[in-house]
């Protein structure tokens, strides 16, 4: 079976809830995605950037502090998307939409952005290719986010502060959406995560896989065989997904996505989509979201600004239901234990969200039999945030 | 009383025969307050609207401009329930509320309602229909099976990027009237609108035959703009214009929105 299907769902989820006028811009996009797919040109220009302006493929370290502190009965490999420009995942996907955008004859680009990411992935991208970009960002975020918000000007775009709802990432994308409405012809909207309505889930999961791909050919090299167990943090799940989806096929392959609890499940500060969401639509997508009972859609947190979104990618919705990916999540407090512990025993500062992964892992090492192959992709660096760990250990 | 689809095209029939301006004012329900709607709807009852779309609040407006946005946030203070919208309806009907009233909201509500549930309660309440601005032909099925014989209103929108061929499936699952969006955009009082407006709905009223009214929506508030626009559609559909006064006058509003009604239907 094909996923997504020719309208765009995987399983029952997914779709395209957009308002009418930008249905025939989703139709337009799809087709044109449809065509670079199928064309070598493109990947080649796709890669060519990848590899030499991003730092591709980036490294599979075994990391041998950590896997010794936890008894060395495991094996702990990281899959260093920390080491890319910009600092993360992010500009994997930035590169090829923008791309794309360009085939399409797009002068315009819009984005959202949460912690500021994927706004300075995307004006990376735009600055790189010669394109307009404006970044759309909660007025919330702009100000705990002041350094990338600088960032994304330097780099030539426009950001624009968004003053309604929750002022946090679901009204980014609002306004973004509404920018898109407006300005049809001219934009292209460039989401940053396996989000959206089709065919930007696809799109994403697409640009993104590359990870999971170049995981498989290292770790193949590196043992011979495939990991048991794979871990990725899942906020709109765009890393974990990338990760995931090469191995979907590989079913003695663990996958297991670690979502944001928070300040715990049963509090109303989390962003456990998938452990406590219930299906509804949002931002153009069925899939599990965070509601209240008449369906308005609740603010999310969690410590990692990246994570703090209310819904999740429809692929990873599907891949609960079916059982194929394990979704489980880890505290605020834990992930910061984890940050710690990689920063100490690795040398390596992963970014807050990345640090759920590894959280999830060190609550399970113990259970694990020996001779584990474990994979953690560590989607970005943690200087982002380093100003707002010290603020949270020495206000505790 | 049976207020459905079939009501709203006899109202704006009624209405052009007597050569009057037929209008489709909106509010949303609980803004700023359950009974200043309530007092806002007598009101809007003494201008002869052909139907009055009324919002049940959803927290991620994507359709909407800043006006209504602000709207919702005030709506969204009293926490409203959708059992609570129908029931106000129902209230209102016993009252012997003399036009069809339609809920404008978005997918999500319905949704986690439940379609069919929606339905029931909607024909229970007389409710004439629905308008959701998030759901475009392509996911409708399920809400258009749902509303097979039900009688309400499914109103589906159609924009300036809608071809001719796309708008031609959209009135074949439209009931009640087509909901034409001028502009590339988002809700909102406009100074100026496209000027290849009045072709368009030239071309729009022909997909949609005799059957179907067509509605012209985003960015009317002046009775210049109807007056230019009067030829080409059956009804025109006042939102943010409204809004805004409910934003400045609040409980003071609804005589005002009457009075500035009564002046844009006056040609």
């Amino acid at each position: 079976m094909k996923i997504p299907n020719r309208k765009g769902y995987f399983g029952k989820f997914g779709g395209r809830f957009v308002p009418e006028t930008l249905i025939p811009l989703l139709y337009d996009l799809e087709k044109a995605y449809l065509k670079v797919k199928k064309d070598p040109s493109f990947w080649k220009e796709w890669q060519y950037l990848l590899k030499e302006y991003a730092g591709r493929p980036t490294p599979l370290y075994f990391a041998q502090n950590l896997s010794s502190y936890l008894g060395k009965k495991i094996k702990i490999y990281l899959k260093r998307e920390d080491l890319l420009h910009t600092g993360a995942h992010k500009i994997n996907n930035t590169i090829g939409q923008v791309l794309l955008a360009k085939r399409m004859g797009k002068n315009r680009i819009i984005a959202e952005t949460g912690a500021g990411q994927h706004g300075v992935a995307t004006a990376t991208a735009c600055a790189l290719l010669g394109l307009n970009c404006v970044v759309y960002m909660g007025a919330k975020d702009t100000e705990r986010q002041k350094l990338n918000v600088f960032r994304m000007k330097l780099l030539g775009a426009e950001v624009v502060p968004v003053y309604s709802g929750t002022q946090t990432l679901k009204d980014a994308i609002n306004e973004a959406l509404r920018d898109w409405v407006t300005n049809v012809t001219s934009t292209l909207y460039v989401i940053g995560s396996v989000v959206g309505p089709h065919p930007y889930p696809m799109m994403v999961r697409d640009f993104q896989s590359i990870i999971g791909l170049e995981i498989k050919k290292q770790i193949l090299k590196k043992e011979g065989r495939l990991p048991d167990l794979v871990l990725a943090c899942v906020g709109g799940g765009s890393n974990a997904m990338g990760t995931f989806y090469p191995f979907r096929q590989d079913l003695q392959v663990r996958l297991v996505g670690v979502e944001a609890a928070g300040e715990g499940l049963h509090t109303d500060h989390h962003s456990a989509t998938l452990a406590v969401g219930e299906p509804g639509v949002l931002h153009g997508m069925l899939t599990y979201l965070l509601q209240d009972r008449v369906g308005q859609i609740k603010g999310a947190h969690s410590i990692a600004p990246g994570l703090d979104y209310p819904g999740v990618g429809p692929e990873h919705a599907y891949f609960k239901d079916t059982g194929r990916a394990e979704y489980v999540s880890v505290t605020d407090e834990e992930a910061l234990e984890a940050f710690q512990l990689l920063s100490e025993k690795e040398g390596i500062i992963p970014a807050l969200e990345s640090a759920h992964a590894v959280a999830y892992l060190l609550k399970i090492a113990k259970d694990l039999p020996k001779d584990t192959i474990v994979v953690i992709t560590l989607s970005g660096r943690g200087d982002k945030d380093v100003a707002s760990v010290r603020e949270y250990l020495e206000g505790n | 009383m049976e207020k459905n689809a079939s009501l709203i095209k006899k109202a704006i029939n009624t209405i052009k025969s007597k050569g009057d301006v037929a209008v489709i004012p909106y509010i949303c329900c609980w803004d700023p307050d359950l009974e200043t709607t309530e007092a806002i709807l007598w009101e809007l009852a003494e201008v002869e609207p052909a139907c009055i779309e009324l919002g049940f609040p959803f927290s991620d407006p994507v359709a909407d401009g800043p006006t209504i946005q602000k709207a919702i946030v005030r709506a969204l203070e009293h926490q409203p329930t959708f059992e609570a919208y129908f029931e106000f309806i129902s209230r209102l009907n016993q009252k012997g509320f003399p036009y069809p009233i339609v809920c404008m909201t978005y997918y999500n509500i319905i949704y986690r309602f439940g379609l069919e549930k929606t339905v029931e309660h909607a024909l229970q309440s007389g409710l004439a229909g629905f308008i959701i601005p998030d759901l475009p032909i392509e996911e409708a099925q399920p809400w258009i099976k749902a509303n097979q014989n039900s009688g309400l209103a499914t109103i589906f929108l159609a924009t300036p990027t809608s071809s001719e061929d796309r708008i031609q499936k959209i009135v074949k699952h439209t009931k009640g009237f087509l909901y034409y969006v001028s502009i590339t955009g988002i809700t909102g009082a406009r100074d100026s609108l496209p000027e290849d407006l009045a072709d368009r709905l030239k071309i729009t009223k022909n997909l949609c035959g005799n059957n179907l009214p067509l509605a012209v929506g985003f960015g009317i508030s002046k009775k210049e703009q109807i007056k230019l626009l009067y030829p080409y559609a059956d009804a025109f559909i006042i939102g943010s214009a409204i809004v805004k006064i409910i934003e400045e006058k609040g409980k003071n509003s609804p005589k005002e929105i009457k009075t500035f009604l009564k002046n844009l239907k006056n040609l």
